[in-house]
């Protein structure tokens, strides 16, 4: 009996030890690979630091870099603003417009297949570096400029007028006119969220749709009462994900500015305070819109 | 007679509503995906057509689409200038090694979170989707510096310069740190818990260990997600601009060289060229840097649109 139960603890002990194994290199690359180096960002970001022959060298400045970046370098602070307002704005566009592209490609139509593969194909080109270039590319320019000027589909100035018949007022239609403007930007974003909104779809039983139609449900009630609460878990994660998205983006001008700023401009130290600056804001971004949305969030388990 | 022919209208009539309510909502889903469809080649339209233009047409103002003088000539310079065959080569090479890499690590990480219980499980857990949460530019340039002197916390003598080599991808690769590997683990995790228990647990009567296990048994039942996360870390790691900037600055990949296409044709021309001739160049070479993955995806996008559904990403 007693051999028989020291057997039955090694065993689970050598589970858990090969537990430990297999995630053993996640282990060290966390601390070799992001603890060390997070901790010496804060570090960093509260020294000044000199390149010399054979490494570099550290000196305790307390916060001149975050006063330095924050009231002294021109650009950081509009920038800053910019880039969090601009990301509050498209968070919600992006989510709308991807929960609703998923449930049209839901739907059963001829042509299905070709449809999906155009509509994830922006997970594939809308990144990097070709982004980054077509954000001052010329030609892009040239065409919607031109588009403009002959009033094609999203002409701001052919919207405005016909907004201004519709007697929408001033700042509605300036709004309205901006978020236009960013559809082709915002559907470039959602590939992923398309996808992930997809997935969620297509895990809801059909059961549930049975039980609604024997009901007499209409498609409406089936929208507010089984989908939307069935993928709210979705909602949270596709937030989550399109902030650190946006937060990432190879074309995000604070990025650059910070890139800019750590080779070639005003030091490493500087860079870093600015980075973190950034990140804290938007820790609290985050962890603001997933206290906001969890409690809304519905969990069928 | 007159009975039936009433009922008869009265069934036509039930019959028409909805049908034409139907063929509204068939015309209002066509024009809504055709409109969403066109934004989204768009781009990839404008660069193809320019791709063929030559200088002139760019000030012409009739020509939209269609080049009037169609060349070649910006294929050739961008192929040279671009040393598009040596690229290519460097970054297939890079984003294949890295993703294999990926995969092997995230897939055993994954299982082991999925599979085993051990102290610290949870926490550990937490800290895989922390990585996720934080962006790799925060910790930029001290990874940067790591990299330039790496001493491995002083047990290499003076240091090494891992900058230019393909080191610091794959350190990070082999350890699921790399570029949005939180995502990769989490995915793995995710599908692993989703396999029945019953085949471990026979193979381990069976007297398999459990690396063998792993191996003959959960790998195979794994495809799916196993090709979700070889794809999405191979274009990942094609696009990359930000940690190829860093580690690979002056190296000869695609990434880099499409970045420097401007200057490079400037240097061998020894003279500056009009923003809109750079713009024919640079959208022939984003072309040409997307043309590989545009073809893994013509190949692979069945697998990439269903396998999605089939990994229990969301379950």
């Amino acid at each position: 009996m007693k051999i028989r139960q020291r057997l039955k603890i090694s065993l689970a002990t050598k589970k858990s030890l090969i537990g430990y194994l297999f995630v053993l290199p996640f282990v060290i690359g966390f601390i070799l690979f992001f603890l060390y180096p997070f901790i010496q960002s804060v570090i960093f970001s509260l020294s000044e630091l000199k390149i010399v022959p054979d490494g570099y060298i550290l000196e305790y400045v307390q916060f001149k870099n975050y006063n330095h970046a924050l009231f002294i370098n021109a650009k950081f602070s509009r920038v800053f603003m910019e880039t969090l307002l601009r990301m509050l704005a498209d968070v919600p566009l992006i989510i709308f417009f991807s929960l609703f592209a998923a449930m049209l490609l839901n739907q059963k139509f001829r042509g299905r297949l070709l449809v999906r593969t155009i509509f994830f194909l922006p997970v594939i080109m809308g990144a990097g570096v070709v982004l980054a270039m077509e954000r001052v590319d010329y030609m892009t320019q040239i065409l919607q400029s031109g588009q403009d000027v002959q009033g094609g589909f999203l002409s701001a100035a052919y919207l405005r007028s016909f907004l201004l018949q519709l007697k929408i007022p001033e700042a509605g239609l300036e709004y309205i006119i901006t978020v236009v403007g960013r559809i082709p930007e915002i559907i470039r974003a959602s590939g992923i969220q398309i996808l992930i909104f997809l997935a969620g779809l297509q895990s809801i039983p059909p059961s549930l749709f049975e039980a609604s139609r024997v009901e007499g449900a209409t498609q409406w009630e089936n929208f507010w009462f089984i989908i939307l609460p069935l993928i709210s878990p979705l909602i949270l994660t596709n937030i989550v994900y399109t902030i650190i998205d946006s937060f990432t983006a190879a074309h995000n001008e604070l990025l650059g500015l910070i890139r800019d700023t750590a080779f070639g401009g005003a030091g490493y130290g500087v860079s870093t305070a600015m980075a973190n600056i950034y990140f804290l804001a938007i820790a609290v971004i985050l962890a603001i819109s997933i206290a906001i949305i969890s409690k809304w969030v519905f969990y069928h388990e | 007679m007159e009975l039936i022919r009433s009922i008869r209208l009265k069934n036509v009539r039930s019959q028409f509503w909805p049908k034409l309510k139907k063929a509204c909502f068939n015309l209002i889903r066509w024009v809504l995906i055709l409109g969403i469809c066109y934004i989204i080649i768009y781009p990839l339209l404008t660069k193809i057509s320019s791709s063929f233009m030559s200088q002139r047409d760019l000030f012409d103002k009739t020509v939209q689409w269609i080049p009037r003088f169609f060349t070649f000539d910006n294929y050739t310079m961008v192929f040279e200038q671009l040393k598009y065959p040596e690229a290519f080569l460097n970054s297939f090479i890079l984003a294949l090694l890295v993703s294999l890499l990926q995969l092997f690590s995230c897939t055993l990480i994954g299982y082991g979170f999925a599979r085993f219980d051990f102290k610290g499980k949870r926490l550990l857990f937490g800290l895989v989707i922390f990585t996720l949460i934080v962006p790799p530019q925060m910790i930029m340039i001290p990874m940067y510096l790591n990299f330039r002197y790496f001493t491995l916390f002083g047990l290499i003598p003076g240091g090494i310069n891992l900058l230019g080599t393909f080191w610091p991808f794959i350190l990070t690769s082999i350890t699921g740190t790399g570029l949005k590997n939180g995502l990769f683990i989490f995915i793995m995790r995710q599908f692993f818990k989703g396999m029945p228990r019953g085949l471990e647990e026979a193979a381990y009567v069976d007297g398999a260990g459990p690396l063998r296990t792993f191996f003959k048994i959960m790998l195979p039942g794994a495809i799916p997600a196993l090709v979700i996360v070889f794809l999405f870390s191979f274009v990942w790691q094609w696009n990359d601009f930000f940690l190829t900037n860093i580690y690979l600055g002056n190296e000869t990949v695609l990434p880099m060289m499409l970045h420097g296409l401007k200057y490079n044709v400037e240097a061998v021309l020894d003279q500056p060229i009009s923003t809109q001739y750079a713009s024919l160049l640079n959208n022939t070479g984003s072309l040409m840097f997307m043309a590989p993955l545009l073809l893994l995806y013509a190949f692979m996008q069945k697998y990439f649109v269903e396998s999605i559904e089939r990994t229990g990403l969301v379950g």
